[in-house]
């Protein structure tokens, strides 16, 4: 790696922050947009640069300011923080290309600055949090991006004015989330005098029998189970994801609570230990049921939706139910489950939001009782809706497969009755997925379009970025060396780097 | 017991009244009332976990030579805690600004007639 390389690290998150003040100058329809989507692509790219310098050469440590960690902070690369800052530009990458026709017709032109503007700093955060090596940067970065996304959220307003009390609800239940670990973060430096990551991990087993710090991982699991939409807090996602604007809610769905996947991850594998999480306090006991009861139960609940958006938004709570018992059957295969799945739900799930973002444009509605015909009147679009969602079911050859098969292989390597029980639930979870996809094929193509539609398409700027995440959803499905690849090393390098 | 860590207490007594604001209350405007205390509590805490007994304020004093070595107090929550207090404003403006939105579309600021309102459209 070159010199300038070497910055790449830094420039990832620095260079979005930076433009989001350039952005709230730029006035107009295109010249914001062509700014963010500039932007991503190169933090992209960096990106893409990082994660193959650190599959070469091992993690990569820089530090800010050149102040040596623990004192100074210490941006660090490693294969699960390199693959998550791929995926997370990559998505923006792909919904900002989308963007330009969506995003000009939900919100007026004079605010599209400021709109822009918000989600780069939204990037950053995210970018930001599974870059940085501490733990109070990571609270810092946690609120950019949760600020942001409240502004972005509240944007849906000009379509539905409930958009409004979505994000009023999401800063309330995520600012509770983020004062969580914030204390939790707290309790760790009073017991180690220490935030930086690698230094907190060294220290953690000298105190962990501790009062305080006990406490301290009850309000970081409980902090970044909000954050996540773990099953019981999921309760402010669906409805923020439903009014918020097409491309705000295709750009979250795949990265904002895969983000807290990321803290989860990293919290309970290098920080406390795989020993401490499974074995002293138990986790996989907390985390399952809650896992097992989220897919089930939120599976159920999207059948019964009327809002396609909502559909979708219950659907992910589900899938995060998956990932979350990925990270619950505490092996190595279930790891590699989870973080895999991380990777295939983003793509197949952004690819299911940005057509219905297609719909939206051209009916101006995202409820089923609208979308009668949508297959006649919409036919690449809707094909489209359709091979996302059974990408998300998991038929083989799609991305939803792999990332169940490594599930149930994970689940099995336990080798006990309750691995058994859960194989079924996995399997009758898909199927309830089945049912509510179905709903809406049977929706688009066996009801009659109403009197007087014609046949429209969306314009091609929005259908190539759609077919993009639809086919690379298949792409990854059948050649799954890259992302299978990349969560098989990150998932060894979180169990071999103890 | 109680004496002994009074910040301590002060401030789980001040993170209980606040997340017990957040929800029970139906009013917004009270509702951020309690999160802006929630937050604050969390200063509190930061601060009091700096502090140690007999220290001075962290800036390097001469002593003589053969005097106790000064005590400084640890600097580094307090400054961590004046980036929390950043985003505590902010998230306080935030919320109001947008209460402030909702009622200029709902036209008020009740939660419970706001949903009411919700299930109509």
């Amino acid at each position: 790696m070159s010199v300038f390389g070497f910055h790449f690290a830094a420039l990832v998150v620095v260079l979005p922050l930076i433009s989001a003040a350039f952005s709230a100058l730029l006035r107009g329809k295109n010249l914001p947009w062509a700014l963010t989507t500039i932007v991503s692509a190169l933090s992209f790219y960096m990106s893409i640069q990082l994660l193959i310098e650190v599959s070469a050469n091992g993690p990569l440590s820089y530090e800010m300011g050149s102040w040596a960690p623990p004192w100074g902070i210490e941006y660090l690369v490693d294969p699960l923080s390199g693959f998550m800052l791929m995926i997370i530009s990559g998505v923006s990458t792909g919904v900002l290309l989308f963007a330009r026709e969506s995003i000009a017709k939900e919100v007026p032109e004079k605010q599209l600055g400021m709109f822009f503007s918000a989600y780069l700093l939204a990037l950053a955060g995210m970018l930001g949090i599974c870059i940085t090596g501490d733990a109070f940067n990571i609270f810092v970065f946690l609120e950019i991006m949760s600020l942001s996304s409240y502004v972005l959220i509240a944007m849906g307003a000009g379509n539905d004015r409930r958009a409004l009390t979505a994000a009023f609800q999401y800063l309330i239940i995520g600012s509770v989330g983020a004062t969580f670990f914030l204390i939790g973060v707290g309790l760790l430096y009073m017991m180690t005098g220490t935030l930086n990551i690698a230094d907190l991990a060294s220290r953690f087993s000298e105190i962990e029998d501790t009062r305080p710090v006990r406490a301290a991982v009850g309000f970081l699991i409980v902090g970044i189970g909000i954050k996540l939409a773990l099953f019981p807090f999921h309760i402010w996602m669906p409805n923020a994801y439903t009014y918020a604007p097409s491309i705000v809610t295709a750009f979250f769905a795949g990265t904002a609570t895969k983000v807290s996947v990321y803290l989860f991850i990293r919290f309970i594998f290098t920080i406390f230990g795989i020993d401490f999480s499974f074995g002293v306090i138990q986790l996989t006991d907390i985390l399952m049921p809650l896992a097992v009861l989220g897919f089930l139960s939120m599976s159920a609940v999207a059948i019964f939706q009327k809002n396609l958006k909502r559909m979708l938004a219950y659907s992910s709570v589900a899938q995060l139910g998956y990932i979350v018992l990925g990270i619950a059957l505490a092996n190595e295969t279930g790891l590699t489950a989870s973080i895999v799945h991380i990777f295939n739900h983003a793509i197949v799930k952004t690819g299911m939001f940005l057509s219905v973002g297609c719909m939206f444009y051209v009916i101006g509605s995202p409820y089923l009782k609208d979308l009668n015909g949508i297959g006649q009147r919409m036919p690449i679009t809707t094909f489209g809706f359709v091979l996302g969602g059974i990408g998300l079911i998991g038929v083989p050859l799609t991305p939803g497969f792999i990332s169940k098969w490594y599930l149930i292989l994970a689940a099995l390597e336990r080798g006990t009755y309750v691995s058994y029980a859960l194989v079924v639930a996995i399997v009758f979870s898909s199927l309830l997925a089945v049912i509510y996809i179905w709903r809406v094929v049977e929706v688009a193509y066996f009801r009659e379009p109403p009197e007087g539609s014609t046949k429209t398409e969306a314009p091609l700027s929005m259908l190539i970025p759609t077919w993009i995440f639809i086919l690379g959803s298949f792409y990854f499905g059948i050649e799954t060396s890259i992302n299978v690849g990349f969560a098989k090393a990150a998932a060894a390098f979180l169990y071999g780097g103890q | 017991m109680f004496f002994d860590q009074f910040n301590y207490w002060i401030f789980i007594v001040l993170l209980m009244i606040g997340l017990y604001t957040v929800m029970s209350r139906t009013n917004l405007v009270k509702k951020m009332i309690g999160l802006s205390m929630f937050q604050t509590s969390v200063f509190l805490f930061y601060i009091s976990m700096g502090k140690i007994t007999g220290g001075t304020a962290p800036i390097v004093v001469e002593t003589a030579i053969g005097a106790p070595e000064t005590v400084y107090s640890n600097p580094l929550p307090h400054v961590l805690i004046l980036t929390a207090i950043v985003v505590g404003v902010a998230t306080t403006a935030l919320g109001l600004s947008l209460v402030v939105r909702i009622n200029e579309t709902f036209g008020t600021i009740n939660e419970d007639e706001i949903l009411e309102m919700e299930d109509d459209t």
